[in-house]
């Protein structure tokens, strides 16, 4: 399970890994768009029809639809919601949560179904949820690294550069 | 909390703009927004009710060029400030990086500005944060107006532990830019520690 405190870290073999998953998924689902979000709004990959998308906003309406979710399943005693469905007239959205703090988004229209989503997002949730464990304890191994990361060297100069 | 993309080489991290009804954290983020270049900013997204009023919250993603050949974006949220929305704020929070408090200035909110910094204290505390060590600044909004209470008034009730303070008149944006600028450095000051 991922910690909710800990920054999360993506590395680029496991952003390969995760990019092939969801492209697999993809097809398998004939789905349109398929999104992975941290729980905090943040987007971690995209794949399918994403042009015309603003994935950003996307992402953060995410995240703030299953945190209102969860708090409606907290008021009546359950932990979470751990999948939403949401249908409209052409397309629907499918949100579940994996390993706890990635939301995993599929976006389809009449060319799939709820079922064949559900049973490919099920699968597929699995294996995602291995790779984020793999990641989760890459960022640890590398944390007492992290001094001689990038960030250590940061100066004021930097953050001020940021605002000129 | 920040997400570390070096796949991406992105760093992104989340900001919010706490503090009472009306006080202007959705001022802040409009002024921001219409200041800032077509190419570095996303869409802003405003969940309100049909009198304008936040409803759930306010959404702004900027992207502030790069830092050590990373391209940092940061996350901009307001909460809603009407006292029952508090389930909607204590969501926000989730994974915030640092905290704006904007306060406001008018004698006839004094209280409602305490209320609402205690308010945020205990919902950072829910999410496992301590007001006292995260990146937090206050923002004194509404400077312009005749019934502002003295700033130094202000200051020793809702400053305590003297983090960066700054007048702020949103609406012209005076204050507005210090305060954000202020927040993301001692963001990324954070992340630099490792956090």
């Amino acid at each position: 399970m991922l910690s909710s405190q800990s920054s999360l870290v993506m590395y680029d073999e496991e952003y390969q890994k995760i990019m092939a998953l969801i492209e697999r998924l993809l097809r398998e689902s004939n789905a349109k768009v398929i999104f992975l979000v941290d729980k905090d709004g943040q987007l971690i990959a995209a794949t399918g029809e994403t042009e015309n998308l603003d994935t950003t906003s996307l992402a953060s309406l995410t995240a703030g639809n299953i945190a209102a979710t969860g708090g409606l399943a907290k008021l009546i005693g359950e932990k979470e919601f751990s999948i939403l469905f949401h249908e409209g007239e052409k397309d629907n959205i499918h949100l579940s949560i994996v390993g706890g703090r990635v939301i995993l988004v599929v976006i389809f229209d009449q060319r799939s179904s709820l079922g064949l989503v559900r049973l490919r997002v099920k699968k597929a949730s699995n294996e995602l949820a291995v790779i984020l464990e793999d990641l989760v304890r890459k960022a640890q191994d590398q944390h007492s690294e992290f001094q001689a990361s990038p960030f250590a060297e940061i100066t004021d100069d930097d953050i001020d550069n940021l605002f000129n | 909390m920040s997400f570390i993309n070096y796949a991406s080489r992105e760093i992104n991290c989340k900001i919010v703009y706490y503090g009472p009804g009306l006080c202007g954290k959705t001022t802040n983020l409009q002024y921001i927004y219409n200041k800032t270049a077509e190419g570095s900013k996303g869409k802003m997204i405003s969940l309100a009710t049909e009198t304008e009023r936040t409803l759930f919250f306010d959404f702004l993603p900027l992207a502030l060029g790069e830092i050590r050949g990373f391209k940092t974006r940061f996350h901009l949220y307001t909460v809603p400030g009407q006292v029952f929305y508090d389930a909607s704020r204590k969501l926000i929070l989730k994974g915030v990086d640092g905290v704006v408090y904007v306060a406001d200035s008018q004698e006839e909110r004094f209280d409602a500005n305490i209320e609402s910094l205690e308010n945020l204290r205990d919902n950072l505390e829910e999410q496992g944060f301590d007001i006292e060590k995260i990146p937090f600044v206050i923002q004194y909004n509404k400077r312009d107006l005749p019934n502002a209470c003295d700033l130094e008034e202000l200051s020793k009730v809702l400053n305590p532990r003297k983090v960066p303070e700054f007048e702020a008149c949103a609406p012209t944006g005076e204050g507005v830019f210090e305060t954000l600028k202020a927040v993301a450095k001692l963001v990324l000051n954070d992340l630099k520690k490792g956090g």
